[in-house]
């Protein structure tokens, strides 16, 4: 069974972000790291692929920024790896982003599994997942805690979702696009000789042309960043003899603020 | 211009408490067009959830009572979405960024290649478009977006965003009955059964939540001899024994750091940051929890955060309205019994 897994470079999640005064999004000199969700989808398709005998290959959709992410999805294991250059799209714009990605995806031709990670970092968003099932016409499986089965033969896949009251045990047909949660595996590191390979990889950049993407007209436009008011807050240390008497100043003051 | 549509979540026939959220920022751009708000409601109990839409705003509601349709369903429920959006061409699709709102919105947007802005903080009108904020980069900074025209725009809105309006008791709507666009045997999906988790609070939706950290492992209680790793035990011992009965006697959530998360004290549903939830309560009580950039950009839309650690220079403090400089397993039973006492439970 062939797997797909989209990624992305994001600043590292210490990194201080910011709105420079030209309206361009900063975080300094902080290196970049796959987007950190997406830990859980790579070590997700390497075992599915494993488990399957299948092979497995991993895109990004972006600038040059993104190769990283793919060495090291090349370092923990991934066979293939492929790279759409798309002047003009960002995934900010879920449906240019997703347009491509299903063209991708449709290029390779004889995937049956496109497995993501819950979310990107960046946009803070999820509709490119949702988005990217759609155009391809494939079952959307999201929240997925554990992959319960798959049977390549039957084309069936059968998984466990978490939603907001539990977990559901859910059964679908395969060609499917499926999200995952963190916590769904342990991700490996990548080994050494894994990241001496990746070093050495040659990856192939695509152009929208490439895929055949029949690009939708632009309907989300970015207006701009802004850095977050800062948070005034005068911060008051409750004090007191004891643990007790700090207790009931802080309820004190919890019920003057009207908050409970 | 034309409706705004507003799509109602129902969790076994009853009507989920933030569509009134969704039917606020519905009411507003509808308002402001001077054209009506229709609620769509699918699945079991769709007429008289349909009513209660109407108490919030709603002023007429198009409903599908349908088998397949009776626990949410994505492929169902996006093909029946996508046939009104198409037959009707509301000027905005709205609805709660719940895991349904999220994926339901942003498939049917796909189907008619219209554009989306998801868990927006903020809505206003401009012209025929409609700009709205939301956090990137996990809340570190903030993006404006537009949509611009008048064809149908696709909006979800964050959680506790939007203020509920006070119920009108004597509104109701005219409804319109619509049929579903697929049968049982053209959906792949099924659902095989559904472990239920009863008095599960979504952090999403918490007004008040208490958080524990790496803190959690300095549990003075000593942990049996069968435990296998002690700090897990005791940090476990913790959220149930001590932060859960301060949430329960507060009626909030419990969360915890990523530093808890991945120590093994609590599962990751609790998470609380930037790979976990984005949380805006009315309080937020951080119970030995360092306060790494991370975890602030998960909380620091709450409106009001209470600190306590025995630290007296862990960050966390420059982000509380009040500190507590204590240690967290002696300072949070004497809390917990004080409100019980000054809350009367």
């Amino acid at each position: 069974m062939h797997i797909v897994t989209f990624t992305r470079s994001t600043p590292d999640t210490a990194a201080k972000v910011e709105v420079k005064a030209d309206g361009m999004v900063s975080w300094g000199d902080v290196a970049t790291v796959v987007n950190p969700w997406d830990e859980y989808s790579l070590e997700e398709t390497l075992v599915q692929a494993k488990n399957t005998s299948g092979k497995s290959t991993v895109i990004t959709i972006g600038p040059d920024m993104h190769t990283e992410s793919l060495k090291f999805a090349l370092a923990m294991g991934v066979e293939n790896a492929a790279r759409v250059q798309a002047d003009g799209v960002d995934m900010v714009d879920s449906l240019a982003w997703a347009t491509l990605a299903a063209a991708a995806v449709k290029k390779l031709g004889d995937v049956d599994l496109v497995i993501f990670g819950k979310e990107s970092v960046d946009v803070s968003s999820d509709a490119h997942i949702y988005q990217t099932a759609r155009k391809l016409g494939w079952t959307m499986l999201s929240y997925v805690s554990k992959i319960l089965a798959i049977d390549p033969a039957a084309k069936t896949i059968k998984v466990e979702k978490v939603v907001e009251q539990g977990k559901q045990i859910i059964t679908a047909s395969l060609p499917a696009v499926v999200s995952v949660m963190k916590g769904i595996n342990e991700p490996r590191y990548p080994s050494f000789i894994g990241i001496r390979k990746a070093s050495k990889a040659v990856i192939p950049v695509w152009s929208p042309a490439d895929l055949e993407a029949n690009m939708p007209a632009q309907t989300l436009q970015l207006v701009s960043y802004n850095n977050l008011l800062p948070r005034e807050v005068k911060t008051e240390i409750i004090d007191g003899a004891s643990p007790e008497e700090k207790a009931a100043k802080l309820v004190d003051k919890l019920l003057e603020e009207k908050v409970l | 211009m034309s409706a705004v549509f507003v799509w109602i979540e129902t969790f076994n026939g009853q009507f989920n408490p933030s569509n009134r959220e969704a039917l606020t920022a519905g009411k507003t751009l509808a308002d402001a067009w001077s054209v009506p708000v229709i609620a769509l409601v699918f699945g079991a109990n769709a007429n008289a959830i349909a009513q209660e839409a109407a108490q919030y705003g709603a002023q007429s509601a198009i409903v599908c009572e349908d088998a397949t349709l009776n626990d949410f369903r994505l492929e169902p429920y996006a093909a029946l979405l996508t046939k009104l959006v198409q037959e009707q061409q509301p000027s905005v699709v709205i609805a709660v960024a719940t895991s349904r709102g999220r994926e339901l919105l942003a498939s049917s947007a796909a189907d008619v290649d219209a554009g989306l802005i998801g868990e927006a903080t903020d809505l206003s009108v401009d012209g025929e478009g409609v700009q709205a904020s939301k956090a990137a980069y996990a809340g570190k900074i903030v993006s404006k977006l537009a949509l611009k025209g008048s064809g149908p725009k696709f909006i979800t809105i964050r959680g506790r965003a939007f203020k509920p309006l006070e119920a009108n008791a004597g509104a109701s709507v005219t409804i319109t009955t619509t049929t579903p666009v697929l049968s049982e045997d053209q959906i792949s999906t099924k659902i095989e059964r559904m472990e239920q988790e009863a008095g599960k609070v979504n952090l999403g939706d918490a007004a008040i939540i208490v958080s524990g950290g790496r803190g959690m492992a300095n549990n003075p209680k000593a942990a049996p001899a069968d435990a296998g790793d002690a700090a897990i035990w005791k940090a476990k011992d913790g959220f149930a024994n001590m932060l859960a009965p301060l949430a329960d006697v507060l009626g909030g959530a419990v969360g915890a750091s990523r530093a808890a998360v991945d120590a093994g004290f609590i599962p990751y549903e609790h998470q609380v940051g930037q790979t976990g939830k984005v949380v805006n309560p009315d309080l937020y009580i951080a119970a030995g929890i360092s306060g790494a950039i991370q975890h602030q950009a998960g909380m620091r839309g709450s409106k009001l955060i209470v600190a306590i650690n025995k630290d007296a220079d862990a960050p966390i403090f420059k982000m509380a309205r009040y500190g507590v400089i204590e240690d967290i397993y002696t300072f949070l039973p004497a809390l917990t019994a004080e409100l019980k006492k000054r809350l009367g439970k």
